[in-house]
């Protein structure tokens, strides 16, 4: 999906601070608008003003990494980013991970998110929205990584209750790395 | 959390954003990636009245080797450098020390010029630029200069560029044939700021260390080469230079702890870069 200007559109004039201007973003491949004074903060905007609530907020300054999306593709954080920054881009939430054919698999799960469920890599889940975003630009890069190299993008997101040790398992399994499952049978037969 | 309120200009040229920045003075502020400004910003540590965006101009996005040297633009990021694939024959120093910068996620959007504008004493491009003996590209709206990299940064977040300049890119030289490279730090957990960085560098004639973290700046001192080996007495060298950087306490570690690092892995590196000469 092409974005829906091209990324170098410039602006034209000074968007100024107490007004609220036009931003239009391709989120999860459907054309959205809404508006924005240049303080707000693209979470913030998807959240509020777009209604996606998929994207969480923890810190705010870029390190716990609950908002990660990915702009034209890329995972970043999305509390580092201005809406008026992401006009004409291409925003990619959890929202959109799921199938999105018309067949019978239509709203599943991806399989990286089977994978997170099948090996308890998430409790209370405020993280896992951003870690599924960075994981779905990294594997693309990085189909197989290696534990160590998967421990430092990981470094990226902080999880404050389950630990990491699911989130790399999940990512071995997925990636065809590992043991299918070490849980406990009954949850895995459910797949 | 929210900053406060600005406008915000997208120049079409690196022209408009220079002539933006002359009429803004100390109220305007130009942003690359945000991974240092954004925070500063959400957390109201700045606000300026304009905010002056650079990451969308092509002109800036310039990432060529060169006439002895790897130029890198305004627009480039920290990801995109460290994804050049001849990175490690050019600046061998820069492919060892990208990884530590941030993180994936950061680097996704963190620009290199950005890092070296921004000057945090313990950051790991400034440390490159200076142990490299780099160069710092400043623009206003009338004239261009160069900084030798060990003239740009002052102290904590203090360079020599004007408010009317922007760094236009950063320029690093290609290492010479024979020349050895290492880098280290520690921090307390990778990703994190370093406590204490090292870079090593090492050519025919003298070996170099490189440290970031300690002094108030990147800091750089040099030893002969004594028959192709690094001085016997380097133990001695090195304890000198630590009690020169000095080093403060604070929350991460003391200076002391600093100094230690120094003496510790500023061996360890030198060592390396002698080792690994090509
Ligand atoms: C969680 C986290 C961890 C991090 N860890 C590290 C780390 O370990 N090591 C490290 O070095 N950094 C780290 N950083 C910061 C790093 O990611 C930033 O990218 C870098 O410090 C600034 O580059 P930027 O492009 O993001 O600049 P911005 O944030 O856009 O700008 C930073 C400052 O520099 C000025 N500036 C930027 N570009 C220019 C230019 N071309 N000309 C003139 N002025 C300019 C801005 O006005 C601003 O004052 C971390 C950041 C986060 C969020
Ligand atoms: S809310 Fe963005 S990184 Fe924590
Ligand atoms: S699942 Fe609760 S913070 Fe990670």
């Amino acid at each position: 999906m092409p974005p829906l200007k091209s990324a170098a559109t410039p602006v034209a004039s000074v968007l100024a601070a107490d007004a609220r201007h036009t931003v239009t973003v391709v989120l999860n491949g459907t054309p959205r608008t809404g508006q924005a004074h240049p303080r707000l903060l693209l979470s913030d905007f998807l959240r509020h003003e777009l209604g996606a609530h998929g994207t969480r907020v923890g810190c705010e300054h870029g390190v716990c990494g609950a908002c990660t999306v990915r702009i034209d593709g890329v995972a970043q954080r999305a509390c580092l980013t201005l809406a008026v920054q992401a006009d004409g881009r291409r925003i990619d939430t959890v929202e959109g991970l799921s199938q999105s054919n018309q067949g019978p698999t239509e709203g599943r799960m991806t399989a990286l998110q089977e994978a997170f469920r099948r090996h308890h890599a998430l409790q209370c889940g405020f993280c896992t929205a951003g870690i599924l975003m960075s994981l779905s630009d990294y594997l693309g890069r990085n189909p197989k990584p290696t534990e160590e190299e998967l421990r430092d993008m990981l470094s990226g997101h902080l999880c404050r209750c389950t630990g990491y040790a699911g989130i790399v398992r999940a990512v071995m399994d997925v990636t065809g790395q590992a043991a299918a499952c070490d849980t406990r049978s009954g949850e895995a037969a459910h797949v | 959390m929210k900053p406060a309120s600005f406008d915000y200009l997208r120049p079409a040229t690196v022209a408009d954003a220079l002539a933006a920045l002359a009429a803004g003075g100390d109220d305007a502020r130009v942003i690359a990636g945000g991974q240092s400004l954004m925070p500063m910003l959400n957390m109201r540590l700045v606000q300026p009245r304009l905010l002056i965006d650079l990451s969308r101009l092509e002109e800036l996005r310039t990432l060529k080797a060169d006439s002895g040297w790897l130029s890198v633009g305004a627009a480039v990021t920290q990801a995109e450098l460290l994804s050049r694939p001849t990175l490690r024959d050019e600046v061998p120093l820069l492919a060892a020390a990208l990884p530590w910068v941030g993180h994936f996620q950061t680097r996704n959007r963190g620009t290199v010029c950005g890092s070296v504008a921004h000057a945090d004493p313990s950051a790991e491009m400034p440390l490159c630029l200076v142990a490299t003996g780099g160069a710092v590209v400043l623009r206003n709206a009338k004239r261009r200069r160069t900084v030798a990299a060990a003239d740009f940064f002052v102290g904590p977040l203090t360079t020599v560029k004007a408010a009317d300049e922007i760094v236009e890119s950063v320029r690093f030289p290609l290492a010479a044939a024979g020349s050895g490279h290492a880098f280290r730090e520690v921090s307390m957990r990778h990703g994190d700021f370093a406590i204490t960085a090292c870079a090593a560098t090492v050519d025919g004639t003298q070996a170099s260390l490189a440290v970031g973290g300690v002094a108030d700046r990147p800091t750089l001192r040099s030893w002969p080469l004594v028959g192709g080996a690094l001085l016997s007495d380097l133990d001695a060298a090195l304890n000198a230079f630590a009690w020169d950087l000095g080093g403060d306490d604070d929350q991460h570690a003391t200076a002391r702890y600093r100094r230690d690092l120094v003496r510790r892995i500023g061996r360890t590196v030198l060592e390396e870069a002698l080792s690994c000469r090509r």
